[in-house]
């Protein structure tokens, strides 16, 4: 075998280039659908409207339209047009989105006091910040303590069920009446989103501890509030750390429907913005990077979970 | 094997007068715990199951008491009782003459998977007993030091559990309830879940640990090799419901050495416990008790070449 089929073997290397295909694979087809004109490209890109009195320099028309008026003016006689084959102006190719992921941090604003791409980013991942500590001061102790007391989960576990079914979107025009129009009313939005299945998922996790542990804690003479924190929050500690991470990527998924709210904000504004003057090359630089935000910061705290819990990767492993 | 021992054999009831002697030294100290008329009901969704009947026994002070039966004769749910985790429906536990009520620091409790923290090192497990009772974290960390000593794990007292082997696990286990010097230590099949040598080893161990210290053992087995090795007392449970069949005092004398495993005295009583056991005659039953009776036998076999 050769060193270079050996190295692509080894079992880590090939993960590894299993994941980087993975992204490929997507990027491929959108490279495929965007510069190969056989394979799709719907239209016609105007360069010369000829004869044609309606068609100008840069305007998209259907290739069937182009096809037609190009034998209208070859009949007539008069200057025929020319263009070249081309995508929707909503399917940019990733050169321009490209461009654009760059020009939209390095170039203001076109209008003036519009924040920039980066100020509006800001805006919107301390919506999600917010939204997500404030659900969690409650959220994760009550989920906890449900977990923990059997007559505290049953009490508190049913309506939370019930609750968790009502779309959090539909608060909205509540949380603005309550909240304002500002930045209250989405982070209410994210709050509703996160807290009840916070509650009932942690508290899963609390009862999930094994029981041994409780047991040989009280045989050893702890009890009540010392117990929950010094057995029962360390003992769910890692389990609670992936609770958080998957509810907080669920918050992101909801940040779209809550900057709608009231007065449009963050990145929502910034996307519906310029897809209103029709840059959907800015609208999908903008979506790529919600999620190489969201998920960059999981990876990243994946990774810092395998250093917080030396002790629980031992334990995967047997 | 399961025939009735009516012949020259020495009988399980014949005690030298070492033994004996040895018997009323015990019989003379306190009573530690003592337990009377004990039962426990369950309510399960196909009605109450009876777990445990009329249990009665003393331990005394620096006695050691198995207690041996087949599986699913209420041994868990007696020691369980006994250490305050579960409730009795009917009866007295009184350690040293008071009722027990909730789990306490007066009895320290060995379970048989295991229980030790995993996000603690092996050091601050067993100061989780001192800390609880509330001493400074200093104090804790030189008694921790003090019984990681004693059970031959200074070496590893900065180690994470899972990085153990089963055998220490349990070593740590025995230091974390000791630490907090229970009246009495309550041990539920601690080394059910170990390979044979170690087992072996854990087993002599503890008689070493117990002989050093003012500790009182009550240890519950299903091996009666490992009943008739380590007790002075043992008590026999039959299923459905758990009922005490009968307290043997062991005639085997002390200092036990694995040798002993082959004197008659030694086999007497494990063909007495045997016969209690697995009764000869009850075909129903027989069916389920022998598949665990075969390889327990094998086992012990293994366990004499070795040492
Ligand atoms: N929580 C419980 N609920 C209902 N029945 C139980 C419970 N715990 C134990 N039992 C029953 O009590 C009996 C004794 O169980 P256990 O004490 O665990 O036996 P052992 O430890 O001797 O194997 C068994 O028949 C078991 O099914
Ligand atoms: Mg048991």
């Amino acid at each position: 075998m050769s060193a270079l089929t050996l190295w692509l073997n080894a079992p880590q290397r090939r993960r590894a280039l299993l994941t980087v295909g993975s992204f490929l694979l997507p990027i491929l087809v959108w490279c495929l659908v965007s510069y190969l004109p056989f394979v799709w490209h719907p239209q016609v890109l105007i360069d010369e409207p000829g004869g044609v009195d309606y068609f100008q320099t840069g305007m998209r028309v259907d290739r069937s339209d182009f096809a037609d008026q190009l034998a209208d003016m070859a009949q007539q006689g008069l200057p025929l047009p020319s263009g070249s084959p081309a995508n929707p102006i909503y399917l940019p190719a990733p050169h321009e989105v490209a461009k654009a992921f760059y020009s939209g941090f390095t170039s203001p604003p076109e209008q003036k006091n519009a924040p920039w791409l980066h100020e509006s980013l800001w805006h919107s991942i301390q919506i999600i910040f917010w939204g997500f500590v404030i659900s969690s001061i409650v959220g994760v102790p009550l989920g906890i303590l449900a977990g923990s007391y059997a007559s505290l989960g049953r009490l508190s576990e049913p309506f939370i069920e019930f609750f968790r079914y009502l779309p959090a979107p539909a608060f909205g025009a509540l949380a603005v009446a309550v909240l304002g129009i500002y930045d209250g009313p989405k982070i209410a939005i994210i709050v509703i989103g996160t807290f009840f299945q916070q509650v009932l998922i942690i508290a899963n996790t609390t009862r999930k501890l094994e029981a041994t542990l409780i047991e040989a804690a009280r045989t050893l003479g702890s009890r009540g509030w010392r117990l929950i924190a010094r057995v029962v929050v360390p003992g769910i500690l890692p389990n609670l750390y992936q609770d958080q991470r998957i509810l907080l990527g669920w918050a992101w998924t909801y940040l779209i429907v809550a900057e709608l709210i009231g007065t449009s904000s963050g990145i929502t504004w910034y996307i519906t913005q310029q897809a209103r003057y029709q840059h959907f090359d800015n609208v999908y630089a903008a979506i790529i990077i919600i999620g190489i935000i969201g998920f960059g910061s999981d990876l990243l705290l994946a990774r810092l979970g395998r250093k917080l819990f030396p002790w629980n990767t031992g334990r995967e492993k047997g | 094997m399961n025939a009735p021992q009516n012949n020259s054999q020495p009988s399980y009831l014949e005690q030298s007068p070492e033994v004996r002697e040895r018997f009323q030294r015990i019989y003379d100290r306190e009573t530690i715990l003592e337990v009377r008329q004990l039962s426990k009901r369950y309510q399960t969704p196909q009605g109450e199951t009876e777990a445990l009947r009329g249990i009665d026994f003393k331990v005394h002070r620096r006695e050691f008491v198995c207690v041996i039966g087949p599986s699913g004769c209420g041994k868990s749910t007696l020691i369980r009782i006994l250490a305050g985790l579960d409730k009795h429906s009917d009866g007295d536990v009184l350690l040293d003459g008071k009722p027990v009520n909730g789990p306490g620091r007066d009895r320290g409790m060995v379970f048989q998977g295991y229980s030790l923290f995993p996000w603690l090192t092996v050091k601050e497990n067993v100061m989780f007993g001192p800390e609880m009772s509330g001493h400074t974290r200093n104090t804790a960390d030189n008694q921790a030091r003090q019984w990681l000593d004693l059970v031959g794990l200074s070496k590893f007292a900065d180690s994470y559990p899972h990085q153990l082997s089963g055998g220490m696990r349990q070593r740590v286990a025995i230091a974390r309830a000791l630490v907090n010097e229970p009246r009495i230590l309550l041990m539920d099949e601690p080394f059910g879940a170990l390979d044979a040598q170690t087992r072996a080893k854990m087993q002599h161990h503890l008689l070493d640990i117990w002989k050093n210290l003012d500790i009182t053992i009550l240890f519950i087995t299903h091996d009666l090799d490992e009943a008739v090795y380590l007790a002075d007392r043992i008590l026999v449970l039959k299923p459905h419901p758990g009922e005490v069949q009968e307290i043997i005092e062991v005639p085997v004398p002390r200092p036990r050495t694995p040798a002993q495993f082959d004197s008659p005295v030694f086999r007497a009583t494990k063909a007495r416990i045997e016969a209690l056991i697995h009764p000869p005659v009850e075909s129903g039953e027989d069916e389920e008790n022998n598949p665990e009776a075969g390889p327990m036998i094998r086992f012990t076999n293994v366990t004499d070449n070795v040492e």
